[in-house]
């Protein structure tokens, strides 16, 4: 039987304009507990799994998970002698340098005597893990408290070629976070990340915020690499080790979980969906490489399509590839206007909500003006703004009680003060005509010069409001675009193409939406148009590290030359 | 002055129609449901009559399974005062439905009965002249313009026929039944949405009005029309003569 696809599609008018929303997408919350709890049984079968069927060849120094899945049959008590005799299984690889006493002197140079440890007792504590399963042989600890810290100490260990092995909360079970040898250098530690009690009181306090959501933070940070700060709402929090999570609001259940974020250790088979979501829930990362670069990706955006995504190479990477150092998580915004709407939108209609698309009255008078067939679905008075909402579900008779339930609310609290609803399909395209159909009135309207933004809620109208008040009588400037993701279409219609015109926007509008910390191509991408303009959405390092990136896969540079990358690193 | 109108629950206009592999007739299961486009623009008309000041009342009518209702709650979302619903699950055929309204009309005394030409699902086009003929009322078909004289209880009505427009004018009470010109209906706005939810809506049933639902109509098989072929490119001019001559015989 064919999948039915109930449609409804209603428009209606705001009051004001948003300020914020950075929605992480909705998640049921029943049930979660357990799939907590499997998540361990599975990973404690997988090993067990994986102690009987191991394969002794796959056995390599790049393996250490696997071997000391391998050395564990030999139990807990002799662990000592397992690692003894994983000297011949895997190898210390001798390109690694021993520290000296200089080495400290230089470590305790950057972090002061307190966070340089040798102390034989404490340095117990970080190089067993969590389920006393692994035992490692660091006799160095290391205890950066800022990003330059770190980045300093990587920059020294990778010019003396010092193994470094990441720390967080030191809660893997994988055997991650151990160091293997007692060779190995140093162990750098530090606090990971935030109690979540924390985060939940700052948040009630920024605005509100939900469970599942902070769910979501649980399994992203567990899935992200060994110590970060967390920014929520571009706020920096700071805290101890331990998360715990608990829920008043939903069935009562309590779930505390510890987490020190060193290794992807929640990222259990049995919650995919959920840590599918979490992998989308981070906006950008913070990391140090190997060599020290510290690379700013903390973008706070949705949509960002300028060059490679870096910061899903960091994410589940257990710190071979660099060490996450902050990062920052969609959480609920503050609420106002349509930001609530929005808000209201993915909470009454959660799963089913498809579309929230807005457009100023400019681009509706464009619609009507230019468009055949374009029709003002609310004519009896002129607003300031529109917005488009579909759902999109499997039961239509639901589907349409969610919505109009939303509706009501949102009628109730004066979010919304006029709309209307289709009541079949053809209504329903003739509502998307006026959103779909702007990009097509525009060019009938004459030239056209486009920007494809993303910039945060909060900033998004005001560009437009600056481009009108720059440009003046000379251009109709309209904004539009998807507000579920903060997608700014910011579109300058003249009657010709006029380079004066042109050089009063550009490079006026990269400048702002770096400025605000956007994205210049929120889901157009580079292309050869913005290719030498990617700095002003991305750091020259990260900017480096694409093209290196792309020396690596591509050497001779063939695949679609001159494009996405700045020419002067790819020629 | 009452206006009765006859609202249809029909398969969305933009949901492409699939016919049931046993060729009785065509899939409505999930399939998304909307009032008839013709039954909107007779309601559109009728509340233009009302919002003139020359009609007090609205009555919207559908007829069918209980899912009627949700097209009469659209019809209330645009403006009808009350709505009326025969509930049948049979398979009702023009003569029954014209039937119900002949009962309906008597209930209900109205003095124009407004419907769609015709119904896009079965295309019949044959319900509102039944009623106006059962009823013995004058009637106004494929009307793309109607104007009501109050006073003189006279309705005339500009018809779309093969050569043009024909204006006719008719005695109230009346039937007319409307052709794709007359008007663009309006959209639910969402306060009449919320206080349609309180607008009554009467239930009958066709028992109750004495009307004995049985099919004069046998439906031998339903098919889908076939399938165009694909064009060819012809060489040359004599190729496409001996085409249109020995292939097509046209010429």
């Amino acid at each position: 039987m064919a999948k039915h696809n109930s449609r409804a599609t209603l428009q209606f008018l705001l009051r004001c304009f948003p300020h914020r929303s950075r929605n992480p997408p909705l998640l049921p919350c029943a049930g979660l507990s357990t799939r907590f709890i499997s998540g361990f049984d599975e990973k404690s079968r997988l090993l067990q799994r994986n102690i009987v069927l191991g394969d002794r060849r796959l056995l390599s120094f790049f393996n250490p998970v696997r071997n000391f899945v391998q050395t564990k049959q030999w139990g807990v008590g002799i662990q000592r002698k397992c690692y003894g005799s994983l000297a011949g299984l895997v190898q210390r690889n001798p390109r690694f340098s021993k520290f000296n006493d200089d080495d400290v002197r230089y470590f305790e140079g950057i972090l002061g005597s307190k966070n340089v440890v040798q102390d034989e007792d404490r340095l117990v504590t970080s190089n067993t893990d969590w389920m006393h399963k692994y035992k490692g042989s660091s006799k160095l600890l290391l205890q950066p408290r800022t990003t330059d810290e770190v980045a300093q100490i990587l920059k020294y260990c990778n010019s003396r070629c010092l193994a470094v092995v990441p720390q967080g909360g030191n809660t893997g079970l994988v055997g991650g976070s151990v160091p293997v040898f007692d060779e190995v250098s140093g162990i750098l530690v530090c606090e990971a990340g935030c109690i979540l009690e924390n985060i939940i009181s700052f948040l009630d306090n920024e605005g509100s915020v939900e469970m599942f959501q902070l769910m979501l933070v649980v399994c992203v940070l567990s899935a992200m690499d060994p110590f970060m700060e967390i920014y929520l709402n571009g706020i920096q929090l700071k805290g101890g080790t331990i998360f715990i999570l608990k829920d008043q609001k939903h069935q009562n259940f309590s779930i505390y979980v510890m987490l020190g974020a060193s290794q992807s250790i929640f990222s259990f088979a049995s919650a995919l969906f959920i840590l599918k979501q979490a992998f989308d829930c981070p906006t950008g990362v913070e990391a140090v490489l190997a060599n020290g670069t510290v690379l700013d990706m903390l973008k706070t955006l949705r949509k960002d399509n300028t060059g490679y995504d870096l910061k899903h190479l960091f994410i589940g990477s257990e710190g071979s590839l660099g060490i996450v150092t902050k990062v920052s998580i969609l959480t609920p915004p503050k609420l106002s206007a349509v930001n609530k709407l929005l808000q209201e939108a993915k909470r009454k209609l959660g799963e089913i909500l498809s579309a929230f698309e807005f457009l100023d009255s400019q681009s509706m008078n464009l619609v009507l003006n230019h468009l055949e067939g374009a029709r003002n679905p609310i004519p009896t008075s002129l607003h300031n703004f529109y917005v488009l909402i579909e759902t999109t579900g499997s039961d239509e008779s639901s589907d349409k009680q969610k919505l109009e339930a939303f509706l009501l609310g949102s009628m109730e609290n004066e979010l919304i003060s006029d709309g209307v609803l289709a009541q079949d399909i053809n209504q329903a395209s003739s509502f998307w005509l006026l959103r779909e159909g702007i990009p097509e009135a525009l060019m009938r309207a004459g030239a056209v010069y486009k920007y494809d933004l993303s910039i945060p809620l909060e900033h998004m109208y005001s560009l437009v409001e600056e481009m009108r008040s720059r440009l003046g009588n000379t251009a109709n400037v309209v904004g539009y675009g998807h507000l579920g993701d903060s997608n700014l279409h910011l579109n300058v219609s003249t009657p010709h193409y006029d380079d004066k015109i042109l050089s009063q926007i550009e490079p006026f509008v990269y400048e702002w939406t770096s400025k605000h910390r956007g994205s210049i191509s929120a889901e157009h991408g580079i292309g050869l148009m913005k290719a030498n303009k990617i700095y002003y959405s991305k750091s020259r390092k990260t900017v480096q590290l694409m093209a290196s990136i792309k020396n690596l896969m591509d050497p001779n540079h063939i695949l679609n030359p001159y494009k996405v990358l700045p020419q002067s690193l790819t020629s | 002055m009452k206006i009765m109108v006859a609202v249809k629950r029909v398969v969305d206009y933009a949901v492409k129609i699939r016919v049931k592999p046993d060729k009785t007739g065509v899939v409505t299961q999930n399939v998304k449901m909307s009032m008839n486009p013709f039954c909107e623009i007779a309601l559109e008309e009728a509340l233009r009559i009302r919002e003139s000041g020359l009609a007090s009342e609205v009555v919207a009518v559908s007829i069918g399974p209980s899912q009627c209702v949700d097209t009469l709650r659209t019809g209330l979302a645009m403006g009808a005062n009350r709505g009326i619903h025969v509930e049948s699950t049979a398979s009702l055929f023009p003569l029954s439905v014209a039937k119900i309204f002949r009962k309906l009309v008597e209930i209900e005394k109205p003095d124009l009965l407004i419907l769609g030409k015709q119904a896009i699902d079965d295309d019949c086009n044959q319900t509102g002249q039944m009623v106006a003929g059962l009823l013995n009322w004058p009637q106004g078909t494929f009307a793309s313009k109607v104007v009501l004289d109050k006073e003189k209880r006279v309705a005339t009505v500009d018809r779309e026929v093969d050569d043009g427009i024909e204006t006719v004018r008719l005695n109230l009470p009346a039937v007319i039944t409307t052709d794709l010109r007359l008007n663009q209906p309006r959209y639910a706005t969402l306060p009449n949405i919320m206080k349609a939810k309180s607008k009554p809506i009467k239930k009958f049933t066709p028992e109750e009005l004495n009307v004995e639902i049985k099919s004069d109509l046998e439906i031998v098989e339903v098919t889908e029309p076939p399938k165009r072929k694909a064009g060819v490119i012809l060489s040359s001019v004599d190729e496409l003569i001996d085409k249109l001559k020995n292939e097509a015989n046209v010429i």
